[in-house]
């Protein structure tokens, strides 16, 4: 396939570039605040009709369709990577296997798969600071935290992460204390990462499940800590 | 490429922001999107090196405009047609072409789990020499491919260490072109935040990237 950026030119007219009309992208790009309610009704409609042509032609089945969407809607999220977390903060044996040979002690829980074929556990300590990024596109561990947000996918996020760290982690509220070591791992080859973050203290009486209510999406991709009580609304 | 995708490092694209109770998919037509990439991948026509390169050619201004399930229609759009799967006739008029064999069997709701648990590993099971071992210091080349690459330039030329090896994986640069696998040895490599972007840097910050063998070399 050789294809050129001069190919592509000539048939993103039709494909993708009447989609320039509503300014619906450039807010998410850019993670604007924003109604999701402008998009170009164009692509709609191109979309529509891209699905009734693969079901035409046999290429795709319908109900598979609805099958993906209602798995990443609603089967595959961050509450599977919660799982992992409490149970390596509740099993010590179990965390030393988590960090050892991440997809094998992922597996025990029943998740695994499609871009998350091979995982990578970074312990973050009072020492480390571990966070999560993607500079070339949006690659993110899906068996254990799902599809990715738009601003782990956007300009601003994947740009400044490698070069500021802290500036970004401030924007989430996280202040990284002078002395600890930051480490961004960038997703760059076929490897997934998962953060597991600090057991937050006074949480020693809790069960494995009130744990990983405690965890959240944020806290696994390492741009926010786990408090000892989460807060309503969190991501 | 030397593309606008290789954002690491770019200054000036505006704050992150974080959108709350964040739903998966904006609009259904999002998630038809994803969906219609997973279920024709199913067909092996194309590999993920090959997707990536696709959206990665959407031109500048355009690529920077879209959305993110926006530059994914725009991709797939590209793989079916260059591919073999669809004809541009009939993408533009959303009929088959008369005549054409109906396709079978399609990826079905039932296999979804499955297909989804066994995923698509790069991972290949072959007797390939590590030239590099852990801590080893290494230098990332400077090369700029005008095709796919998965080597940033915010690491080429700059000097990092070994921190471990992650085993054999297909090469992005030659696979997105279907120009063969050529697996070999993936590297997870630390560069010290410094090297990458000098003394503003804390002295103890670092940015790990993983890095096939070939964009390394001894130092």
């Amino acid at each position: 396939m050789e294809a050129t950026r001069r190919d592509f030119l000539a048939t993103a007219a039709t494909a993708a570039g009447a989609a320039a009309t509503g300014n619906l992208a450039q807010a998410q790009e850019h993670g604007h605040e924003h109604s999701h309610q402008a998009v170009p009704s164009d692509l709609t409609l191109r979309v529509k009709s891209l699905e009734s042509l693969l079901v035409e032609k046999g290429l795709v089945d319908r109900a598979a369709l609805d099958a993906l969407v209602d798995t990443y809607e609603n089967k595959v999220g961050p509450r599977n990577g919660a799982q992992v977390v409490a149970r390596a903060w509740a099993d010590p044996a179990y965390k030393q296997r988590l960090l050892a040979d991440a997809d094998k002690a992922i597996g025990e829980l029943g998740f695994g798969g499609q871009q998350g074929e091979h995982m990578v556990v970074v312990e973050n300590t009072p020492t480390v600071h571990n966070m999560l990024v993607c500079t070339l596109c949006s690659c993110y561990p899906w068996p254990v935290l799902g599809l990715p947000p738009v601003w782990y996918k956007s300009a601003p996020y994947r740009s400044r992460s490698v070069i500021d760290p802290r500036g970004v982690l401030r924007e989430f509220g996280l202040e990284v204390p002078e002395d600890v070591e930051v480490r961004v791992w960038d997703s760059t080859a076929e490897l997934r990462y998962l953060v597991l973050p600090e057991r937050p203290a006074g949480t020693e009486g809790l069960s494995e499940t009130e744990l990983a209510a405690l965890v959240t999406r944020d806290s696994l991709i390492g741009v926010a800590k786990v408090r000892p009580q989460r807060e309503g609304g969190a991501a | 490429m030397n593309g606008v995708h290789d954002m690491g490092g770019m200054q000036d694209m505006g704050p992150v922001r974080e959108e709350k109770n964040e739903p998966v998919f904006h609009h259904p037509w999002e998630g038809r999107v994803f969906a219609m990439y997973i279920a024709t991948g199913a067909w092996r026509k194309w590999n993920i090196d090959a997707a990536r390169y696709m959206r990665e050619l959407i031109p500048p201004a355009e690529y920077l405009r879209m959305s993110y399930y926006e530059k994914w229609y725009a991709g797939l759009v590209e793989l079916l047609e260059k591919r073999g799967l669809l004809t541009r006739a009939e993408i533009d008029s959303g009929k088959p072409a008369p005549g054409s064999n109906k396709a079978t069997p399609p990826l079905t709701a039932e296999q979804v789990p499955t297909a989804r648990h066994r995923g698509a590993s790069t991972s290949r099971d072959v007797p390939v020499a590590a030239r590099f071992q852990a801590g080893q210091p290494v230098r990332a080349r400077v090369i700029n491919p005008t095709g796919h690459t998965r080597l940033p330039r915010y690491a080429r030329g700059k000097l990092g260490a070994v921190h471990l090896d992650h085993g054999v994986f297909v090469f992005p640069d030659t696979n997105a072109l279907f120009h063969g696998e050529n697996p070999q040895h993936v590297y997870s490599v630390r560069f010290a935040a410094r090297e990458l972007w000098g003394d503003a840097a804390k002295p103890q910050d670092a940015v790990y990237v993983d890095l096939w063998e070939d964009y390394l070399e001894p130092a």
